[in-house]
């Protein structure tokens, strides 16, 4: 909003030049963001907030600078000069919804001549940032910008039978409005009609067929309360925001319609000529009293936490235009003023003292407090994961969790939570998996010339619909490109699947679980088939990983393979990271055999594993493959493996005899899985 | 005469005869043994010279013990094998001794070979970065933390109920206009803010409370350097029998210090929240300029960071709470700004795109 400073010190005398007052009012609570002088005018820029139509004027920003300096403000008060006339024999007015109006008054003009305004109303409606458009709307804007009320002007003669109704819409109704548009009027729309049909939507914008033209002559004003309700309602509907609908869906001022009307006929005189005939129409069935507030000097405090002084209570609320009475014992009962529709409770009168006491003189103090303070549920588990996600080389991103829904197609067997009125068909859906943000961060780094990528990021998905949603956390990794950088020390090598399956095993290697196991059941057909596993505790599913399809990889043009890991954190936190726990450590050697096997290409490594497992040889410390050679004189359908297993008894050492009959019946399992022992 | 052919000589044949003359015939072999090993200048050269002066059978040393002391008068037999001893276990020493300097010359010349160019770059094993944003909550949650405040977290798809009307913003509020909201289905949106987990937390806990949630929120605004549909927000609040506006401006110049330093000043504007009253706006000094004013704060010297108020007691009324004994106050602000700020980050998009040269400098 821009306010003229000119324009306010009419109604006040402010003891401080501009940029002081830009000050003062925005500690005040209208928060001036600028001052600058255009044409010998300064201008202030200023953002009055949703609850203070009230402020969003001249005349009302002066009543808060008559509040600050403690200077008086002018009443704002018209008599203009009238004919013999009365105004009532000219024209009528009738509320017929008195729950939708509560007031509407009214005055009638005779003899106006429609033309350009004067220099000096133009030059002010232009500072203030509205254009002229002929001398009686102008007087109507004019009063929006100094008092805040929206009026309308109806050219009198367009008034079947002179009348004026409020009331309700008609289903069928029709009428064009100012802008051209034909609306479709229900009984949801509050209405001004004539002795035929509605003239104007009530509070919004006015009829086309009724407003002032360049020969109108005879004027009818209208200034009128509506409530703020409907008028929001019907603006609304009809997808329509005007600078009248925006003051009267606040709460426009009930008790200022008759000096608006009046201010607005005198100014008409003056500018447009004409006879102002006699007598305010002032039509209002339904007086709204606002009922007084009881304001304690306890609770002052109890909220505040610092006394005010009440002669300062007192002299702050009535600069604002309450009304009060004190009890001599701490308490007053207070009258908020009828532009006031957001003063409502004791503690919105607090509000009032306090901004114009100044927040800046309530002292900072910290509370006192007894109690425990608690982490998140998962913090400690969140945290290992990122700090072993990042000393395995992987930087933690954060994507977008609204896709488009063909990145989320392929990632999600059931329809993705879609969003009602997205922004774009970019962002419409929410991701139902990680993986899709990853890659569009590594597709981002790839293009931009970095080819050895490794991102983490723990976030969120979503699945569901009506009101039943879920919203799991995720743990996503994605890598390719070069392990480590080189060539200068190291043969450059590129990330593989065994590399991923470390990273996930390190990571998985954090929480506490009987029994981890590999698959090849992945069970995304976004993986590449052969290169993609499961991972899953005490039977459980908690991760899949492996190579992107190349088909993916392909449709977005990457000459290297990518490799992407998605950890299921809610399954994972259900096994609580794992303690340390401290074992002696043998001071007797182990004791190593080394097993060169033929095995069946068919056998995979976790048969082998869980074979050797089954044995029960409590001695058995560890098997590792150590070696696997396919080809050359190994035939065809089978591979050879070199397997070591590593034998101990903790303080004890092992005799040769143990060993070779623990070594003779793990041949024997070995064999029943169809391998041999390579001659 | 040479050494050779002295010692396949006796004493007689040398004409010596008496101990000064044995002194010095020892004398010169000490001598003679002292100039070889100084000559010498290798390993190899350094066996030909034990075997030359003390080999067992052809030894120089030898032939000095069969041809000097077997045959010596008695008179001069004692110190005759008194000086060859110390003669031979001199010169044992003195070619172990030099033996060592030679191999020592010969490891420098080795391992001289084995140089490195200590000057290349180290062979780094890639460490990854934690993203800006969550440096910025965890250090927002370690310092509230310090103050006793619990973390608590709530769904980023909200109902309507949490997000509005329990925060004192029935249906037709305009402050709702304010709020962009992204719409999912029937009564849901996603939050557009974090203060719904203050609902949230008020209906199954009783004061007193101090809490914080820190998460995602969403607005349909359209993304440009400091706009994005989706960020990152923290929400605060307190409600006990005895929190005052006091406690809060205290709490956040507090928290403002700690986050951007001592030197912060934090003001305190009136503003209007629904759930919130009295409602402030929370400016600090700017951090650029130190309040001189600068591009940063439009030459304001102020940054505006959070919304912050006293509880609205109607928010009260739909978690139950007695509004006479209780009181509280609650903030929020905007975690990628304050990680903006405090990196000089100039665009809110670069947040969101996993680049690995903007990801990798807060390693």
């Amino acid at each position: 909003m821009r306010l003229l400073s000119s324009w306010i010190r009419e109604f006040v005398d402010i003891p401080a030049d501009d940029r002081q007052l830009a000050a003062d009012l925005t500690m005040a609570g209208v928060a001036v963001d600028s001052v600058a002088v255009e044409q010998g005018q300064a201008v202030l820029e200023a953002d009055v907030t949703t609850n203070r139509p009230d402020a969003m004027n001249h005349y009302g920003v002066a009543r808060e600078a008559s509040a600050i300096y403690d200077r008086d403000l002018k009443p704002y008060r018209a008599s203009p000069v009238e004919s013999a006339r009365p105004a009532l024999g000219v024209a009528s007015v009738e509320i017929a919804d008195p729950d939708l109006c509560a007031r509407y008054s009214a005055r009638v003009i005779l003899g106006v001549k429609v033309g350009p305004s004067p220099e000096w109303m133009v030059k002010r409606l232009e500072a203030a940032g509205t254009r002229s458009i002929n001398n009686v709307a102008d007087v109507t804007n004019y009063l929006l910008l100094e008092l805040g009320h929206p009026l309308h002007a109806f050219d009198l003669d367009l008034l079947a039978g002179r009348r004026i109704i409020v009331r309700r819409g008609r289903a069928g109704e029709r009428m064009a409005t100012l802008d051209g548009v034909v609306r479709e009027l229900t009984a949801q729309n509050l209405v001004i009609a004539d002795g035929e049909r509605p003239v104007a939507i009530a509070g919004v914008m006015g009829g086309l067929d009724s407003g002032i033209r360049d020969q109108t002559t005879n004027v009818l004003l209208e200034s009128a309360w509506f409530e703020p309700r409907s008028i929001r309602g019907t603006a609304r509907r009809f997808g329509m925001h005007t600078d009248a609908s925006h003051r009267f869906e606040r709460g426009a001022d009930l008790g200022i319609t008759a000096a608006g009307a009046d201010r607005a006929a005198e100014l008409i005189r003056e500018v447009a000529g004409g006879e102002v005939l006699c007598g305010l129409i002032d039509v209002f069935p339904a007086p709204r009293p606002r009922p007084a507030l009881l304001l304690r000097q306890t609770e002052l405090e109890r909220i505040l936490g610092e006394r005010v002084p009440p002669e300062r209570v007192e002299q702050i609320l009535r600069r604002l235009g309450f009304r009060l009475a004190a009890d001599g014992a701490g308490q007053w009962m207070v009258e908020p003023p009828s532009f006031r529709l957001d003063v409502e409770r004791e503690i919105d009168v607090i509000e009032e003292v306090a901004r114009l006491f100044g927040y800046q003189r309530f002292p900072t103090r910290l509370p006192q407090w007894s109690g425990v303070a608690r982490r998140a549920p998962h913090w400690h588990a969140e945290r290992a994961l990122r700090e072993t996600a990042r000393a395995l080389g992987y930087s933690q991103t954060i994507s977008f969790t609204l896709i488009a829904p063909r990145q989320a197609e392929p990632f999600s067997l059931t329809d993705p939570v879609r969003l009602a009125n997205p922004l774009s068909e970019e962002a419409s859906v929410m991701r139902p998996s990680i993986v899709p943000g990853l890659l569009n961060a590594v597709e981002w780094n790839l293009n931009r010339g970095t080819r050895a990528v490794r991102l983490f990021e723990i976030g969120k998905v979503y699945a569901g619909a009506s009101g039943r949603y879920e919203e799991p956390s995720i743990l996503g990794l994605a890598a390719t490109g070069p392990v480590q950088e080189g060539p200068l020390h190291a043969a450059p090598r590129d990330m593989d699947f065994f590399d991923l399956k470390g990273d996930v095993e390190a990571v998985l290697d954090l929480f506490q679980c009987g029994r981890l196991y590999f698959d090849a059941n992945a069970g995304a057909d976004y993986y590449h088939p052969g290169r993609a596993a499961r991972a899953a505790m005490d039977g459980e599913t908690v991760a899949r990983f492996g190579q992107l399809h190349p088909r993916m990889a392909a449709e977005r043009k990457w000459r290297q393979p990518v490799l992407i890991a998605e950890l299921y954190l809610d399954r994972l936190f259900c096994h609580g990271l794992r303690r340390p726990k401290y074992e002696p450590v043998s001071r007797v050697p182990a004791v190593d055999r080394d097993f060169s096997l033929v095995v069946p290409d068919a056998v995979a490594w976790e048969r082998i594993e869980s074979a050797v497992g089954r044995l029960g040889i409590q001695e058995l410390a560890a098997v590792h493959p150590v070696e696997i050679l396919r080809g050359g004189p190994v035939a065809a359908g089978s591979y050879g493996l070199l397997l070591r297993t590593v034998f101990q008894r903790p303080g004890q050492t092992l005799s040769d005899t143990e060993v070779n009959e623990w070594s003779a019946r793990l041949i024997a399992a070995l064999q029943e899985l169809g391998i041999a022992l390579r001659a | 005469m040479k050494v050779e052919e002295q010692v396949r000589q006796t004493l007689e044949g040398l004409g010596v005869g008496d101990e000064a003359g044995v002194a010095g015939l020892f004398d010169g072999l000490r001598t003679q043994i002292e100039r070889e090993l100084a000559g010498l200048a290798s390993a190899d050269a350094g066996e030909q010279f034990r075997i030359r002066w003390l080999g067992r059978k052809q030894g120089l040393l030898t032939a000095a013990n069969d041809n000097w002391l077997k045959p010596a008068p008695p008179a001069l037999k004692r110190a005759v094998g008194r000086l060859l001893n110390e003669v031979k276990r001199q010169a044992e020493q003195s070619l172990e001794a030099r033996r060592r300097e030679l191999d020592a010359g010969s490891e420098t010349a080795r391992l001289a070979v084995q140089r490195l160019d200590v000057t290349l770059p180290g062979l780094r094993r890639p460490i990854g970065a934690r993203h800006p944003v969550q440096i910025v909550i965890d250090e927002v949650q370690e310092i509230f933390l310090s103050m006793g405040y619990s973390v608590e977290e709530g769904p980023e798809i909200e109902s309507d109920y949490y997000n509005f009307e329990a925060l004192n913003m029935p249906r037709e509020h305009p402050a709702r206009d304010t709020q962009a909201t992204l719409y999912v289905a029937g009564d849901y949106l996603l939050r557009t803010h974090t203060s719904p987990v203050q609902i949230r937390t008020m209906e199954k806990m009783q004061p007193p409370l101090r809490v914080i949630a820190p998460g995602r929120v969403y607005r349909r605004d359209n993304p440009d350097a400091t706009h994005s549909f989706m960020f990152h927000q923290v929400e605060g609040f307190a409600v006990d029998t005895n929190i005052t506006f006091c406690d809060l401006k205290g709490t956040l110049d507090y928290f403002f210090k700690r986050f951007y330093g001592e030197q912060v000043q934090t003001r305190f504007r009136p503003s209007f929240f629904p759930f919130t009253e009295p409602s402030a706006e929370v400016d600090i000094s700017c951090i650029f300029c130190s309040g001189a004013g600068c591009r940063k704060c439009k030459q304001s010297g102020w940054i505006e960071l959070f919304g912050a108020g006293m509880i609205d007691p109607a928010l009260y009324g739909f978690v139950k709470y007695d509004e006479r004994k209780y009181s509280g106050f609650a903030f929020g602000g905007g975690i990628d700004r304050l990680a903006m700020l405090r990196y000089g980050i100039e665009d809110i998009q670069l947040l969101f795109q996993g680049d690995l040269r903007f990801l990798q400098q807060f390693r």
